[in-house]
């Protein structure tokens, strides 16, 4: 087993921070005239999405190209997964080829860390199932940093499907991991009470008001009750109960930002008006996705 | 044909008997346990130093033949049986077809016969294809060697189609053996429900899964009278539901996995499918509720659920991967070590366990060593060191959480009817 990236609950605290320093040196580059470097020129990150996305495997790709690195991207549909080949053959017959790294995203929670078992090749998880998302903690964190001097004594609510999310996982293995106060909030059959033993510094409630209550940080998760189970929550009244309005922001700290690992949907976790509110920071989310991935592709193969 | 197995300590619970002596088998039935037994031309066994007990009796096994061949037959999965001190095993009616009639129950009959080198006891299904709706040809199948009916795997769902099936296994004197599993409760989980499962974001099987169905089981039980057997019980709730009937009176029992015993959802090791069966590993504080019960008598047998699955098949996501592991040959040496070593239960005790306890709930007229009773026996130390290569096992699969492990104790020498099918190398 190579080392890539799989979770951000294995890393230590020294590891995350010198990934978000590194982050801070790229954000720069992405505004500049010209924003290719040669740092892993002649390497090669083979893309796997086993799950439709995009922002997250154009950040990675565009991390990748400003690298100086040369990536393909594979998505499951037109692929040999469609004839049946297995999981492990397929990425056998990739590592066959010699890429440098893998970045792999998968609907099976713990696909990437079964895979990194028997694969020479490092393996970056670029979403597993409901587990881990490690680069949209590390994005989250740097774009949290760009507006606080430290992690340390912040209060952070996470609301919405907390059962099913991978990025509320990560960041919660993140943020405890740097003494934040964390509050995971959601409907109540979304929110298991084992989550409070996740990390330290966990609390749980399902009330929205409580969770936002002082918060330096509303983190906003995408909600999809069209692909639950199950009808875990009554779909019509989730706005009512658990969508982000202009309103609760007064229960936060004066400077809480509203943060979204995208895409939105208006109307539905959060109000047009929050999405679109000056202190809502989602688009420097994802500029930080960028700078971030390049730091993990530095760290990985570099 | 005779064999003299000499100077080990014999217990056999059946006939309250726990001495140094030997035992004497011709013609493939016991002609006596006594010190200084010889006949003129039998085979010796020394067994010095090490326990001599009637055949072992595993409960509930999948052979995986008929349909299965590439994950199980008969004759691999009888010597591993073999292998593991079993002599006798009873095979799950989940291959395919499914054992749902006598034809399917000839077959496997017909063919242990012919390839297996432990004794095989085919339990049938109780519907039709283990769909759960339509009951199958019980009688027949009991007139062509069933011994009990289940629908492992594949629990009956439906309350009336269980209370029938228990109705008619009563009518016909078949211990009926349920999977206890609310499937509307697992909801397609991988493992228990608990920190770990939410950890690691998988789908969890609550524990209230298997008590929901358990609960409603045991009631229908005292309705229709049935001989009710819980199979692989692994929730505190289930064995304290299924010991609370007993000593209501009710003919009912239940098995524990080594596995249960043995581990807990704290010990697997991050999807990794050789952990993932059904029952899940359970939390801390259900598997020191098998222990107990195990300990307190509420327990009748330890069953392996011996459950092959290729490689290939556990190579997977961890979702995708088929639930269950193979057991038959880590049994003993994972009763002694969790049980026996730690003061648990007597070395009497798991022998019952493992002979009087099972036949007690399978009536296969086996299990003891009393003069004149079929020559099955099992030959185990309690002290020998030995480590688990699972690529060395007699299976034709490899689905185990304990390979490379070192084990104090395990099976040394295993005779069916009077013959020695199997001795540690």
């Amino acid at each position: 087993m190579s080392a890539g990236l799989l979770g951000i609950e294995e890393l230590d605290r020294a590891e995350i921070e010198a990934i978000l320093a590194r982050a801070k040196d790229f954000q720069p580059i992405q505004s500049q005239t010209v924003k290719k470097l040669d740092t892993l020129r002649g390497k090669m990150i083979v893309n796997l999405f086993y799950e439709a996305s995009t922002r997250t495997r154009t950040s990675f790709e565009i991390a990748a190209k400003r690298l100086g690195a040369d990536a393909v991207s594979i998505t499951a549909s037109g692929s040999s997964v469609s004839k049946g080949e297995s999981l492990v053959d397929t990425l056998n017959t990739l590592a066959a080829m010699r890429p440098d790294a893998i970045v792999m995203r998968h609907a099976a929670s713990g696909a990437p860390h079964f895979l990194a078992r028997h694969l020479p090749t490092p393996i970056i998880n670029a979403g597993d199932g409901t587990h881990e998302h490690p680069t949209q903690a590390l994005l989250d964190a740097r774009t949290i940093l760009d507006r606080r001097t430290r992690l340390e004594g912040l209060r952070v609510a996470i609301i919405g499907d907390i059962a099913h999310s991978r990025v509320a996982r990560s960041n919660v293995h993140l943020l405890s991991k740097f003494g934040v106060e964390i509050v995971l909030c959601g409907p109540a059959s979304l929110l298991p009470v084992e989550l409070a033993q996740l990390a330290p510094g966990v609390r749980l409630t399902t009330d929205i008001r409580e969770a936002i209550s002082d918060a330096d940080v509303i983190m906003m998760l995408r909600v999809q009750l069209e692909r639950q189970h199950e009808a875990a929550f009554p779909a019509s009244e989730y706005f009512r109960f658990y969508g982000l309005r202009l309103e609760h922001l007064d229960l936060a700290k004066p400077d809480a930002i509203v943060m979204h690992p995208g895409p939105i949907n208006r109307g539905r976790e959060l109000s047009s008006e929050v999405a679109d509110f000056q202190r809502s920071v989602i688009l420097n989310q994802v500029e930080n996705g960028i700078a971030v991935r390049m730091a993990v592709l530095e760290k990985v193969i570099g | 044909m005779s064999i003299v197995i000499k100077n080990g300590r014999v217990i056999d619970p059946a006939s309250q008997t726990d001495r140094v002596a030997d035992v004497l088998i011709v013609d493939g039935r016991v002609a006596g346990v006594a010190p200084n037994l010889s006949s003129p031309k039998a085979e010796v066994f020394d067994a010095t130093g090490m326990i001599v007990a009637p055949g072992f009796i595993d409960m509930h096994v999948h052979l995986r033949e008929p349909g299965f061949e590439h994950a199980e037959t008969i004759e691999s999965g009888s010597r591993a049986a073999a292998a593991g001190g079993f002599t006798s095993v009873c095979c799950m009616p989940n291959t395919k077809p499914v054992n749902d009639s006598a034809t399917v129950t000839s077959y496997i009959v017909e063919r242990a016969r012919r390839k297996a080198v432990v004794n095989v006891f085919p339990i049938g299904a109780i519907t039709k294809g283990s769909a759960g709706e339509e009951l199958a040809a019980i009688g027949a199948m009991k007139e062509a060697g069933a011994v009990a009916i289940s629908d492992d795997g594949l629990p009956v769902m439906s309350a009336r189609v269980m209370r029938r099936a228990m109705e008619f296994a009563r009518s016909y004197d078949l211990p009926i053996i349920q999977h206890c599993e609310d499937l509307n409760l697992s909801a397609g989980g991988d493992m228990h429900e608990g920190a770990n499962s939410v950890r690691w974001g998988l789908r969890g099987i609550p524990a209230a899964a298997e008590d929901v169905m358990a609960a409603r089981d045991l009631l229908l039980a005292e309705l229709t009278g049935a001989r009710y057997h819980i199979a692989h019980v692994s929730t505190r709730n289930a064995v304290a539901m299924v010991d609370y009937a007993r000593k209501r009176g009710l003919p009912v029992s239940c098995e524990a996995t080594p596995h249960h015993f043995a581990l807990s959802d704290q010990d697997m090791a991050p999807y990794d499918s050789n952990y993932k069966m059904k029952p899940p590993l359970r939390s801390v504080r259900d598997r020191a509720a098998v222990v107990e019960a195990i300990a307190a008598g509420a327990v009748s047998a330890i069953a392996t659920d011996h459950a092959p699955h290729p490689g290939s098949e556990k190579m997977q996501e961890f979702e995708r991967c088929p639930f269950g592991i193979i057991g038959l040959e880590t049994a003993i040496a994972l009763s002694l070590q969790e049980l026996v070593h730690t003061g648990k239960i007597t070395l009497n005790r798991l022998v019952e366990l493992f002979t009087t306890g099972p036949e007690s709930v399978m009536r296969l007229g086996r299990g003891t060593l009393a003069t004149g009773a079929l020559g099955d026996v099992t030959v185990f130390s309690t002290e020998l060191t030995w480590t688990y290569d699972v690529n060395q096992s007699h299976s034709r699969s490899r689905n185990s959480p304990f390979d490379g492990k070192t084990f104090r104790g395990g099976p040394v020498a295993t005779v069916v009817g009077g013959e020695m099918v199997w001795r540690r190398g």
